[in-house]
Protein backbone atom coordinates (compact mmCIF):
# COMPACT_ATOMS: atom_id res chain seq x y z
CA UNK A 1 0.00 0.00 0.00
CA UNK A 2 1.45 3.57 -1.30
CA UNK A 3 1.56 6.54 1.09
CA UNK A 4 -0.73 9.64 1.38
CA UNK A 5 1.21 13.44 0.40
CA UNK A 6 1.08 14.21 3.83
CA UNK A 7 3.21 10.62 4.53
CA UNK A 8 5.16 10.88 2.11
CA UNK A 9 6.60 14.11 3.30
CA UNK A 10 6.67 13.09 6.96
CA UNK A 11 8.86 9.93 5.62
CA UNK A 12 11.29 11.66 4.21
CA UNK A 13 11.59 14.19 7.41
CA UNK A 14 11.80 11.39 9.96
CA UNK A 15 14.41 9.64 6.90
CA UNK A 16 12.18 6.67 6.78
CA UNK A 17 11.52 4.94 3.55
CA UNK A 18 7.96 4.60 4.80
CA UNK A 19 5.81 5.40 7.07
CA UNK A 20 2.33 4.12 7.94
CA UNK A 21 -1.01 5.76 10.03
CA UNK A 22 -0.64 5.79 13.19
CA UNK A 23 3.33 5.18 13.28
CA UNK A 24 5.07 7.03 15.98
CA UNK A 25 8.15 9.28 14.52
CA UNK A 26 10.23 12.10 15.15
CA UNK A 27 10.51 14.68 12.07
CA UNK A 28 13.26 16.99 11.33
CA UNK A 29 11.74 20.64 11.16
CA UNK A 30 11.83 23.19 8.51
CA UNK A 31 10.26 26.14 10.20
CA UNK A 32 9.15 26.58 13.22
CA UNK A 33 6.65 29.34 14.08
CA UNK A 34 5.35 31.05 16.95
CA UNK A 35 3.23 34.71 17.48
CA UNK A 36 3.20 37.27 20.80
CA UNK A 37 0.48 35.15 22.72
CA UNK A 38 2.18 31.42 22.18
CA UNK A 39 5.36 32.35 21.93
CA UNK A 40 6.05 34.24 25.62
CA UNK A 41 4.74 30.98 27.30
CA UNK A 42 7.31 29.25 24.76
CA UNK A 43 9.86 31.26 25.82
CA UNK A 44 9.09 30.71 29.48
CA UNK A 45 9.45 26.88 28.59
CA UNK A 46 12.41 27.11 26.55
CA UNK A 47 14.47 29.06 29.59
CA UNK A 48 13.33 26.75 32.26
CA UNK A 49 14.10 24.09 30.68
CA UNK A 50 17.73 25.71 30.87
CA UNK A 51 18.14 25.65 27.10
CA UNK A 52 20.90 27.64 25.56
CA UNK A 53 20.25 27.76 22.18
CA UNK A 54 17.83 27.66 19.01
CA UNK A 55 18.42 25.35 16.38
CA UNK A 56 18.58 27.49 13.97
CA UNK A 57 18.17 30.93 13.28
CA UNK A 58 16.70 30.79 10.02
CA UNK A 59 14.27 28.21 10.67
CA UNK A 60 12.45 29.96 13.49
CA UNK A 61 9.83 32.77 12.46
CA UNK A 62 8.04 34.99 15.13
CA UNK A 63 5.22 37.42 14.10
CA UNK A 64 3.55 39.74 16.49
CA UNK A 65 0.63 39.64 14.89
CA UNK A 66 -2.30 39.29 17.21
CA UNK A 67 -2.57 42.28 19.55
CA UNK A 68 -0.39 44.44 18.30
CA UNK A 69 0.28 47.27 18.07
CA UNK A 70 0.06 46.81 21.60
CA UNK A 71 -3.78 46.88 22.64
CA UNK A 72 -2.85 47.42 26.57
CA UNK A 73 0.19 47.12 28.72
CA UNK A 74 0.23 43.49 29.41
CA UNK A 75 0.29 42.75 25.95
CA UNK A 76 2.91 45.14 25.05
CA UNK A 77 4.85 43.29 27.78
CA UNK A 78 4.53 40.05 25.74
CA UNK A 79 5.42 41.31 22.73
CA UNK A 80 8.70 42.76 24.26
CA UNK A 81 9.10 39.20 25.67
CA UNK A 82 9.45 38.07 22.09
CA UNK A 83 11.22 40.83 20.58
CA UNK A 84 13.90 40.62 23.23
CA UNK A 85 14.08 36.52 22.69
CA UNK A 86 14.15 37.08 19.09
CA UNK A 87 17.27 39.49 19.19
CA UNK A 88 18.92 37.61 21.80
CA UNK A 89 18.98 34.80 19.40
CA UNK A 90 19.27 36.88 16.40
CA UNK A 91 16.48 35.13 14.64
CA UNK A 92 15.66 36.28 11.21
CA UNK A 93 12.53 35.59 10.22
CA UNK A 94 11.24 38.40 13.42
CA UNK A 95 8.38 40.46 11.99
CA UNK A 96 7.59 43.05 15.05
CA UNK A 97 5.32 46.04 13.74
CA UNK A 98 6.05 47.79 10.48
CA UNK A 99 6.86 44.79 9.41
CA UNK A 100 4.90 42.56 10.31
CA UNK A 101 1.36 40.90 9.06
CA UNK A 102 -1.28 38.18 9.96
CA UNK A 103 1.22 34.63 10.32
CA UNK A 104 -0.24 32.65 7.71
CA UNK A 105 -0.86 35.29 5.03
CA UNK A 106 2.78 36.56 5.53
CA UNK A 107 4.84 33.58 5.76
CA UNK A 108 3.61 32.22 2.26
CA UNK A 109 4.24 36.06 0.90
CA UNK A 110 7.83 36.61 2.14
CA UNK A 111 8.90 33.00 0.75
CA UNK A 112 9.63 31.38 4.00
CA UNK A 113 7.52 28.37 4.01
CA UNK A 114 7.71 26.17 1.09
CA UNK A 115 6.41 23.18 -1.55
CA UNK A 116 7.98 20.31 0.47
CA UNK A 117 8.49 21.70 4.55
CA UNK A 118 7.04 20.07 7.05
CA UNK A 119 6.20 22.72 9.63
CA UNK A 120 4.72 23.50 13.12
CA UNK A 121 3.49 26.41 14.73
CA UNK A 122 2.26 27.45 17.98
CA UNK A 123 -0.70 29.16 16.73
CA UNK A 124 -3.75 26.47 15.32
CA UNK A 125 -4.47 28.17 11.34
CA UNK A 126 -0.51 26.93 10.68
CA UNK A 127 -2.53 24.29 8.65
CA UNK A 128 -2.74 27.01 5.93
CA UNK A 129 0.69 25.82 4.16
CA UNK A 130 -0.76 23.00 2.79
CA UNK A 131 -1.64 24.81 -0.33
CA UNK A 132 1.94 25.22 -1.03
CA UNK A 133 2.40 21.62 -0.87
CA UNK A 134 3.87 21.61 2.86
CA UNK A 135 3.08 19.52 5.84
CA UNK A 136 2.30 21.78 8.36
CA UNK A 137 0.46 21.58 11.53
CA UNK A 138 -0.27 23.71 14.44
CA UNK A 139 1.11 22.66 18.08
CA UNK A 140 1.02 24.34 21.78
CA UNK A 141 3.87 26.68 23.17
CA UNK A 142 5.79 23.41 24.53
CA UNK A 143 6.10 21.98 21.28
CA UNK A 144 7.30 25.57 19.95
CA UNK A 145 9.75 25.65 22.66
CA UNK A 146 11.09 21.60 22.01
CA UNK A 147 11.33 22.63 18.07
CA UNK A 148 12.97 25.58 18.43
CA UNK A 149 15.87 23.88 20.66
CA UNK A 150 15.79 20.39 18.57
CA UNK A 151 14.55 20.75 15.36
CA UNK A 152 12.26 18.09 15.61
CA UNK A 153 8.96 17.16 16.76
CA UNK A 154 7.27 13.92 16.92
CA UNK A 155 4.47 13.06 15.42
CA UNK A 156 1.47 10.31 14.87
CA UNK A 157 1.27 9.33 10.95
CA UNK A 158 -2.07 10.66 10.36
CA UNK A 159 -4.59 8.87 8.12
CA UNK A 160 -6.42 10.88 5.31
CA UNK A 161 -10.12 11.98 3.86
CA UNK A 162 -9.43 12.58 -0.04
CA UNK A 163 -11.46 15.56 -1.35
CA UNK A 164 -11.65 14.46 -5.02
CA UNK A 165 -12.43 18.58 -6.14
CA UNK A 166 -14.08 19.15 -10.23
CA UNK A 167 -15.89 21.69 -12.02
CA UNK A 168 -15.20 25.34 -10.98
CA UNK A 169 -16.40 27.88 -8.80
CA UNK A 170 -19.51 29.79 -9.18
CA UNK A 171 -18.15 33.95 -9.80
CA UNK A 172 -19.80 34.84 -6.40
CA UNK A 173 -18.36 31.58 -4.43
CA UNK A 174 -14.69 31.31 -3.72
CA UNK A 175 -12.24 29.03 -1.18
CA UNK A 176 -14.40 30.05 1.76
CA UNK A 177 -17.60 29.13 0.40
CA UNK A 178 -15.58 25.29 -0.03
CA UNK A 179 -14.34 24.53 3.14
CA UNK A 180 -17.15 26.37 5.47
CA UNK A 181 -19.38 23.87 2.70
CA UNK A 182 -16.97 20.91 3.76
CA UNK A 183 -16.83 21.42 7.29
CA UNK A 184 -20.72 21.00 6.97
CA UNK A 185 -20.85 18.18 5.54
CA UNK A 186 -18.26 16.52 7.46
CA UNK A 187 -18.73 18.11 11.17
CA UNK A 188 -15.72 20.02 13.24
CA UNK A 189 -14.42 17.02 14.21
CA UNK A 190 -14.99 14.84 10.35
CA UNK A 191 -11.48 14.98 10.13
CA UNK A 192 -9.92 15.06 13.94
CA UNK A 193 -6.35 13.68 13.92
CA UNK A 194 -6.82 13.09 10.16
CA UNK A 195 -5.27 14.91 6.72
CA UNK A 196 -7.58 16.53 4.62
CA UNK A 197 -6.04 15.68 0.69
CA UNK A 198 -7.53 18.03 -1.72
CA UNK A 199 -6.41 16.61 -5.18
CA UNK A 200 -8.60 16.58 -8.40
CA UNK A 201 -9.12 18.67 -12.29
CA UNK A 202 -10.81 20.66 -9.93
CA UNK A 203 -7.62 22.33 -8.17
CA UNK A 204 -6.19 23.81 -11.38
CA UNK A 205 -9.38 26.57 -11.22
CA UNK A 206 -8.27 27.51 -7.38
CA UNK A 207 -6.76 30.47 -7.35
CA UNK A 208 -3.55 30.26 -4.40
CA UNK A 209 -5.95 32.65 -1.89
CA UNK A 210 -8.89 30.36 -2.32
CA UNK A 211 -6.61 27.46 -1.78
CA UNK A 212 -4.43 28.86 1.91
CA UNK A 213 -7.84 29.78 2.63
CA UNK A 214 -9.14 25.92 2.64
CA UNK A 215 -6.09 24.55 4.08
CA UNK A 216 -6.42 27.40 6.62
CA UNK A 217 -9.80 26.27 7.85
CA UNK A 218 -8.91 22.62 7.93
CA UNK A 219 -8.28 22.72 11.99
CA UNK A 220 -11.91 23.38 11.78
CA UNK A 221 -12.77 20.23 10.83
CA UNK A 222 -10.59 19.05 13.36
CA UNK A 223 -7.76 18.11 10.91
CA UNK A 224 -4.31 17.83 11.69
CA UNK A 225 -3.52 19.53 8.14
CA UNK A 226 -4.77 20.36 4.95
CA UNK A 227 -2.61 19.78 1.61
CA UNK A 228 -2.96 20.62 -1.89
CA UNK A 229 -0.92 18.82 -4.69
CA UNK A 230 1.72 21.22 -5.94
CA UNK A 231 0.58 22.51 -9.62
CA UNK A 232 1.62 25.24 -12.09
CA UNK A 233 -0.27 27.41 -10.04
CA UNK A 234 1.42 26.66 -7.04
CA UNK A 235 5.25 27.01 -8.76
CA UNK A 236 4.02 30.16 -10.43
CA UNK A 237 2.95 31.73 -7.00
CA UNK A 238 6.90 29.89 -5.39
CA UNK A 239 8.73 30.67 -8.21
CA UNK A 240 10.97 34.25 -7.12
CA UNK A 241 9.41 34.10 -3.53
CA UNK A 242 10.28 30.88 -2.50
CA UNK A 243 13.87 31.06 0.13
CA UNK A 244 14.33 27.53 -0.07
CA UNK A 245 14.08 25.42 -3.30
CA UNK A 246 10.52 23.93 -3.59
CA UNK A 247 10.17 19.91 -3.33
CA UNK A 248 7.25 18.47 -5.07
CA UNK A 249 5.59 15.38 -3.44
CA UNK A 250 3.28 13.51 -4.85
CA UNK A 251 0.48 11.10 -3.39
CA UNK A 252 0.83 6.99 -4.52
CA UNK A 253 -1.60 5.85 -7.08
CA UNK A 254 -2.46 3.08 -4.14
CA UNK A 255 -2.30 5.36 -1.31
CA UNK A 256 -5.07 4.23 1.40
CA UNK A 257 -7.32 6.76 2.35
CA UNK A 258 -10.11 6.43 4.97
CA UNK A 259 -12.52 8.22 2.63
CA UNK A 260 -13.04 9.85 -0.64
CA UNK A 261 -15.16 12.65 -0.70
CA UNK A 262 -16.45 14.09 -4.03
CA UNK A 263 -16.76 17.82 -5.04
CA UNK A 264 -18.40 19.74 -7.54
CA UNK A 265 -16.96 22.95 -7.13
CA UNK A 266 -19.67 23.92 -9.84
CA UNK A 267 -22.38 23.37 -7.39
CA UNK A 268 -20.74 25.22 -4.16
CA UNK A 269 -23.16 28.33 -2.84
CA UNK A 270 -22.20 31.17 -0.81
CA UNK A 271 -22.17 29.48 2.62
CA UNK A 272 -22.73 31.02 6.10
CA UNK A 273 -21.88 29.23 9.16
CA UNK A 274 -24.34 30.25 11.93
CA UNK A 275 -23.77 30.56 15.48
CA UNK A 276 -21.97 28.55 17.44
CA UNK A 277 -20.06 26.74 15.50
CA UNK A 278 -18.68 26.13 11.91
CA UNK A 279 -20.73 23.13 10.91
CA UNK A 280 -23.81 25.04 11.29
CA UNK A 281 -23.44 25.67 7.31
CA UNK A 282 -26.71 27.47 5.94
CA UNK A 283 -26.64 29.03 2.30
CA UNK A 284 -26.20 32.75 2.47
CA UNK A 285 -29.69 32.70 0.29
CA UNK A 286 -31.76 31.18 3.20
CA UNK A 287 -30.27 33.99 5.61
CA UNK A 288 -31.71 37.16 4.57
CA UNK A 289 -33.34 38.21 7.28
CA UNK A 290 -30.50 37.85 9.79
CA UNK A 291 -29.58 41.65 10.85
CA UNK A 292 -25.99 42.72 11.80
CA UNK A 293 -24.26 45.05 13.69
CA UNK A 294 -20.97 44.44 12.27
CA UNK A 295 -18.75 43.43 9.22
CA UNK A 296 -15.40 42.19 9.42
CA UNK A 297 -13.33 41.55 6.14
CA UNK A 298 -9.91 40.54 7.28
CA UNK A 299 -7.78 37.81 9.18
CA UNK A 300 -5.73 34.85 8.18
CA UNK A 301 -9.36 33.23 6.43
CA UNK A 302 -9.87 36.14 4.22
CA UNK A 303 -7.22 39.71 4.70
CA UNK A 304 -5.35 38.36 1.45
CA UNK A 305 -5.12 40.38 -2.14
CA UNK A 306 -7.88 38.58 -3.53
CA UNK A 307 -10.48 39.10 -0.68
CA UNK A 308 -9.58 43.25 -0.52
CA UNK A 309 -10.37 43.21 -4.63
CA UNK A 310 -13.47 41.02 -3.81
CA UNK A 311 -14.33 44.16 -1.32
CA UNK A 312 -13.37 47.19 -3.47
CA UNK A 313 -15.63 45.06 -6.25
CA UNK A 314 -18.65 45.58 -4.42
CA UNK A 315 -18.07 48.27 -2.38
CA UNK A 316 -16.75 51.17 -4.53
CA UNK A 317 -18.95 53.59 -5.18
CA UNK A 318 -21.74 52.28 -2.57
CA UNK A 319 -22.28 53.24 0.98
CA UNK A 320 -22.22 50.75 4.13
CA UNK A 321 -25.80 50.66 5.36
CA UNK A 322 -26.53 52.91 8.26
CA UNK A 323 -26.06 51.09 11.60
CA UNK A 324 -23.68 48.84 10.49
CA UNK A 325 -19.76 48.94 11.12
CA UNK A 326 -17.83 47.66 8.58
CA UNK A 327 -13.70 46.75 9.44
CA UNK A 328 -11.71 45.75 6.85
CA UNK A 329 -8.22 44.28 7.96
CA UNK A 330 -5.44 43.80 5.15
CA UNK A 331 -3.77 40.83 6.51
CA UNK A 332 0.12 42.49 5.31
CA UNK A 333 2.05 45.17 4.80
CA UNK A 334 2.18 44.44 1.13
CA UNK A 335 -1.31 44.28 1.01
CA UNK A 336 -2.59 47.22 2.40
CA UNK A 337 0.19 49.19 0.41
CA UNK A 338 -1.27 47.58 -2.79
CA UNK A 339 -5.07 48.21 -1.50
CA UNK A 340 -3.74 52.10 -1.24
CA UNK A 341 -1.95 52.05 -4.29
CA UNK A 342 -5.07 50.24 -6.49
CA UNK A 343 -7.26 52.86 -4.85
CA UNK A 344 -9.06 50.75 -2.65
CA UNK A 345 -7.97 52.44 0.66
CA UNK A 346 -10.03 55.40 -0.33
CA UNK A 347 -12.92 53.40 -1.79
CA UNK A 348 -13.03 51.50 1.55
CA UNK A 349 -13.86 55.18 3.29
CA UNK A 350 -15.66 56.40 0.44
CA UNK A 351 -18.41 53.54 1.51
CA UNK A 352 -17.90 54.10 5.36
CA UNK A 353 -15.53 51.47 6.58
CA UNK A 354 -12.43 51.89 8.40
CA UNK A 355 -9.41 49.97 7.21
CA UNK A 356 -6.79 49.11 9.94
CA UNK A 357 -3.23 48.11 9.79
CA UNK A 358 -2.92 44.17 10.15
CA UNK A 359 -3.63 42.43 13.32
CA UNK A 360 -5.24 39.41 14.09
CA UNK A 361 -7.72 41.46 16.54
CA UNK A 362 -11.28 41.08 16.53
CA UNK A 363 -11.01 37.59 14.85
CA UNK A 364 -10.10 36.50 18.26
CA UNK A 365 -12.16 39.12 20.59
CA UNK A 366 -8.76 41.05 21.47
CA UNK A 367 -9.24 44.04 19.56
CA UNK A 368 -10.49 46.92 16.99
CA UNK A 369 -14.44 45.39 16.82
CA UNK A 370 -15.15 43.53 20.04
CA UNK A 371 -19.11 43.07 20.14
CA UNK A 372 -21.41 43.75 22.84
CA UNK A 373 -23.96 42.08 24.19
CA UNK A 374 -26.86 41.10 21.85
CA UNK A 375 -24.72 42.31 18.88
CA UNK A 376 -24.18 40.34 15.89
CA UNK A 377 -21.70 40.35 12.86
CA UNK A 378 -20.60 38.87 10.36
CA UNK A 379 -16.83 37.59 9.84
CA UNK A 380 -14.88 36.94 6.84
CA UNK A 381 -12.87 35.38 10.25
CA UNK A 382 -12.57 31.30 11.17
CA UNK A 383 -15.05 30.81 14.20
CA UNK A 384 -18.01 31.88 15.56
CA UNK A 385 -17.56 30.06 19.03
CA UNK A 386 -19.54 31.81 22.31
CA UNK A 387 -17.79 34.98 22.83
CA UNK A 388 -15.10 34.56 20.28
CA UNK A 389 -15.54 37.66 19.05
CA UNK A 390 -16.60 39.70 22.40
CA UNK A 391 -19.58 39.65 24.72
CA UNK A 392 -20.80 35.61 25.43
CA UNK A 393 -23.88 37.19 24.48
CA UNK A 394 -22.75 38.29 20.84
CA UNK A 395 -23.08 36.36 17.67
CA UNK A 396 -20.74 35.57 14.54
CA UNK A 397 -21.85 34.43 11.35
CA UNK A 398 -18.56 33.38 8.84
CA UNK A 399 -18.58 33.74 5.36
CA UNK A 400 -16.79 34.57 2.49
CA UNK A 401 -15.07 38.40 1.89
CA UNK A 402 -18.52 38.08 -0.68
CA UNK A 403 -21.09 37.79 1.05
CA UNK A 404 -19.77 39.89 4.16
CA UNK A 405 -19.02 43.16 1.71
CA UNK A 406 -22.91 42.52 0.07
CA UNK A 407 -24.11 42.32 3.47
CA UNK A 408 -22.29 45.51 4.79
CA UNK A 409 -24.59 47.52 1.91
CA UNK A 410 -27.77 45.79 3.34
CA UNK A 411 -27.57 45.28 6.92
CA UNK A 412 -29.10 42.05 6.50
CA UNK A 413 -26.94 38.57 5.83
CA UNK A 414 -26.43 39.06 1.78
CA UNK A 415 -26.10 36.73 -1.28
CA UNK A 416 -23.33 38.64 -3.74
CA UNK A 417 -25.08 38.38 -7.34
CA UNK A 418 -21.68 38.87 -9.45
CA UNK A 419 -23.78 41.72 -11.78
CA UNK B 1 -0.89 8.59 40.23
CA UNK B 2 -4.75 8.76 41.23
CA UNK B 3 -7.31 11.49 41.16
CA UNK B 4 -10.65 12.11 42.61
CA UNK B 5 -13.56 14.65 43.33
CA UNK B 6 -16.54 15.98 42.03
CA UNK B 7 -17.61 16.12 38.86
CA UNK B 8 -18.06 19.21 36.53
CA UNK B 9 -20.03 18.11 33.36
CA UNK B 10 -20.04 19.81 29.96
CA UNK B 11 -21.22 19.11 26.39
CA UNK B 12 -19.73 18.38 23.36
CA UNK B 13 -17.19 20.45 21.16
CA UNK B 14 -16.13 22.76 24.55
CA UNK B 15 -13.73 24.93 22.76
CA UNK B 16 -10.50 26.44 23.74
CA UNK B 17 -11.94 29.98 23.83
CA UNK B 18 -14.75 29.46 26.49
CA UNK B 19 -11.87 27.30 28.28
CA UNK B 20 -9.69 30.78 28.28
CA UNK B 21 -11.31 33.69 26.65
CA UNK B 22 -8.56 35.03 24.31
CA UNK B 23 -9.30 38.58 26.04
CA UNK B 24 -7.22 37.07 28.83
CA UNK B 25 -4.38 36.07 26.54
CA UNK B 26 -2.54 39.22 27.56
CA UNK B 27 -0.35 37.35 30.18
CA UNK B 28 1.28 34.49 30.25
CA UNK B 29 0.69 34.03 33.84
CA UNK B 30 -0.84 30.86 34.57
CA UNK B 31 -2.26 32.06 37.80
CA UNK B 32 -4.07 35.07 36.66
CA UNK B 33 -5.13 33.37 33.55
CA UNK B 34 -6.78 30.51 35.80
CA UNK B 35 -9.34 32.83 37.18
CA UNK B 36 -11.73 33.39 34.05
CA UNK B 37 -10.77 29.22 33.86
CA UNK B 38 -14.11 27.80 31.59
CA UNK B 39 -15.55 31.58 32.64
CA UNK B 40 -17.84 32.05 29.35
CA UNK B 41 -19.62 28.74 29.77
CA UNK B 42 -19.61 27.82 33.65
CA UNK B 43 -19.00 30.92 35.28
CA UNK B 44 -19.05 29.32 38.67
CA UNK B 45 -16.61 26.97 38.09
CA UNK B 46 -13.28 28.32 39.33
CA UNK B 47 -14.96 29.40 42.82
CA UNK B 48 -16.25 26.02 43.51
CA UNK B 49 -13.59 23.70 41.68
CA UNK B 50 -11.65 21.65 44.16
CA UNK B 51 -7.50 20.09 43.98
CA UNK B 52 -8.67 16.68 42.59
CA UNK B 53 -12.16 17.35 40.87
CA UNK B 54 -12.84 15.68 37.77
CA UNK B 55 -14.58 17.68 34.20
CA UNK B 56 -16.37 15.57 32.39
CA UNK B 57 -17.21 15.78 28.74
CA UNK B 58 -18.20 14.98 25.56
CA UNK B 59 -16.98 14.76 21.69
CA UNK B 60 -13.66 16.58 20.82
CA UNK B 61 -13.39 18.51 24.04
CA UNK B 62 -10.60 21.59 23.90
CA UNK B 63 -11.08 22.47 19.91
CA UNK B 64 -10.25 25.46 18.48
CA UNK B 65 -7.21 27.66 19.16
CA UNK B 66 -3.71 25.96 19.77
CA UNK B 67 -3.22 28.00 22.82
CA UNK B 68 -1.67 25.64 25.47
CA UNK B 69 -3.45 28.07 28.22
CA UNK B 70 -6.23 26.23 28.19
CA UNK B 71 -5.06 23.12 28.96
CA UNK B 72 -3.02 25.24 31.75
CA UNK B 73 -5.88 27.05 33.46
CA UNK B 74 -7.34 23.62 33.83
CA UNK B 75 -4.43 22.13 35.79
CA UNK B 76 -3.48 25.24 37.82
CA UNK B 77 -7.79 25.04 38.54
CA UNK B 78 -6.82 22.30 40.43
CA UNK B 79 -8.80 19.80 38.65
CA UNK B 80 -7.07 16.78 38.48
CA UNK B 81 -8.15 15.10 35.07
CA UNK B 82 -10.02 15.35 32.16
CA UNK B 83 -12.69 12.85 31.00
CA UNK B 84 -14.16 13.08 27.24
CA UNK B 85 -15.58 10.89 24.24
CA UNK B 86 -12.77 12.39 22.34
CA UNK B 87 -10.13 15.07 22.06
CA UNK B 88 -8.78 18.00 19.98
CA UNK B 89 -5.59 16.70 18.64
CA UNK B 90 -3.40 20.01 19.45
CA UNK B 91 -5.39 20.38 23.18
CA UNK B 92 -4.56 16.37 23.20
CA UNK B 93 -0.89 16.95 22.56
CA UNK B 94 -0.58 20.14 25.18
CA UNK B 95 -1.97 18.54 27.86
CA UNK B 96 0.51 15.71 27.79
CA UNK B 97 3.43 18.10 27.08
CA UNK B 98 1.90 20.40 30.17
CA UNK B 99 1.35 17.08 32.64
CA UNK B 100 -2.66 17.76 32.58
CA UNK B 101 -3.43 14.05 32.88
CA UNK B 102 -6.72 13.32 30.02
CA UNK B 103 -8.75 10.00 29.48
CA UNK B 104 -10.70 9.01 26.24
CA UNK B 105 -13.56 7.03 27.46
CA UNK B 106 -16.84 7.70 25.76
CA UNK B 107 -19.56 5.33 27.77
CA UNK B 108 -17.60 7.38 31.33
CA UNK B 109 -18.26 10.36 29.88
CA UNK B 110 -22.19 9.38 28.63
CA UNK B 111 -22.97 7.60 31.83
CA UNK B 112 -21.30 9.73 34.75
CA UNK B 113 -23.26 12.83 36.03
CA UNK B 114 -22.52 15.98 37.08
CA UNK B 115 -21.59 16.64 40.95
CA UNK B 116 -20.57 12.50 40.97
CA UNK B 117 -17.89 11.38 43.08
CA UNK B 118 -15.77 9.83 40.70
CA UNK B 119 -11.67 8.58 41.11
CA UNK B 120 -9.61 7.66 38.37
CA UNK B 121 -6.38 5.55 38.54
CA UNK B 122 -4.36 6.09 35.78
CA UNK B 123 -1.88 3.06 36.26
CA UNK B 124 -5.02 1.40 35.04
CA UNK B 125 -7.26 3.26 33.27
CA UNK B 126 -10.00 2.51 35.63
CA UNK B 127 -12.63 5.14 36.34
CA UNK B 128 -14.92 4.72 39.61
CA UNK B 129 -18.12 6.64 40.01
CA UNK B 130 -19.15 5.68 43.72
CA UNK B 131 -22.02 8.06 43.31
CA UNK B 132 -23.71 5.80 40.93
CA UNK B 133 -21.20 2.66 42.01
CA UNK B 134 -20.20 2.13 38.56
CA UNK B 135 -16.49 1.12 36.86
CA UNK B 136 -15.14 1.70 33.69
CA UNK B 137 -11.50 1.34 31.65
CA UNK B 138 -10.24 3.94 29.31
CA UNK B 139 -7.97 3.52 26.64
CA UNK B 140 -4.18 3.84 28.23
CA UNK B 141 -1.97 5.97 26.71
CA UNK B 142 0.78 4.40 23.96
CA UNK B 143 4.46 3.86 25.95
CA UNK B 144 5.43 6.77 23.65
CA UNK B 145 3.31 9.23 25.61
CA UNK B 146 3.10 7.46 29.20
CA UNK B 147 7.13 8.00 28.99
CA UNK B 148 6.48 11.85 28.27
CA UNK B 149 4.06 11.69 31.11
CA UNK B 150 6.40 9.84 33.35
CA UNK B 151 9.24 12.36 32.93
CA UNK B 152 7.02 14.84 33.67
CA UNK B 153 5.90 17.01 30.12
CA UNK B 154 7.60 16.76 27.31
CA UNK B 155 10.66 19.38 27.90
CA UNK B 156 11.79 16.94 30.69
CA UNK B 157 11.73 13.88 28.41
CA UNK B 158 13.88 15.55 26.00
CA UNK B 159 16.82 16.12 28.63
CA UNK B 160 17.58 12.17 28.44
Amino acid sequence: MGMTMTQKILAAHAGLDKVSAGQLISAKLDIVLGNDITTPVAVNEFNKAGFKDIFDRDRVAIVLDHFVPNKDIKAAEQSKTCREFACSHCISHFYDVGKMGIEHALLPEQGVVTAGDCIIGADSHTCTYGALGAFSTGVGSTDMAAGMATGKAWFKVPSAIKFNLTGSLAPNCSGKDVILTVIGMIGVDGALYKSMEFTGDGVSSLSMDDRLCICNMAIEAGAKNGIFPVDDVALSYLDGRSERKPVIYEADGDAEYEKVIDIDLSEIVPTVSCPHLPENTRPASELSDIKIDQVVIGSCTNGRMEDMQTAYKILKGKKVAGGVRCIIIPATMNILRECVERGYYTAFIDAGAVVSTPTCGPCLGGYMGILASGERCIATTNRNFVGRMGHVNSEVYLASPATAAASALTGYITEWKDA
Amino acid sequence: MKTGGKVFKYKDNVDTDVIIPARYLNTPDAKELALHCMEDIDAGFVKNVKPGDIIVAGWNFGCGSSREHAPLVIKTCGTGCVIAKSFARIFYRNAINIGLPILECPEAADEIGAGDDVSVDFDTGIITDSTTGKTYTAQPFPPFIQNIIEKGGLLASLKD
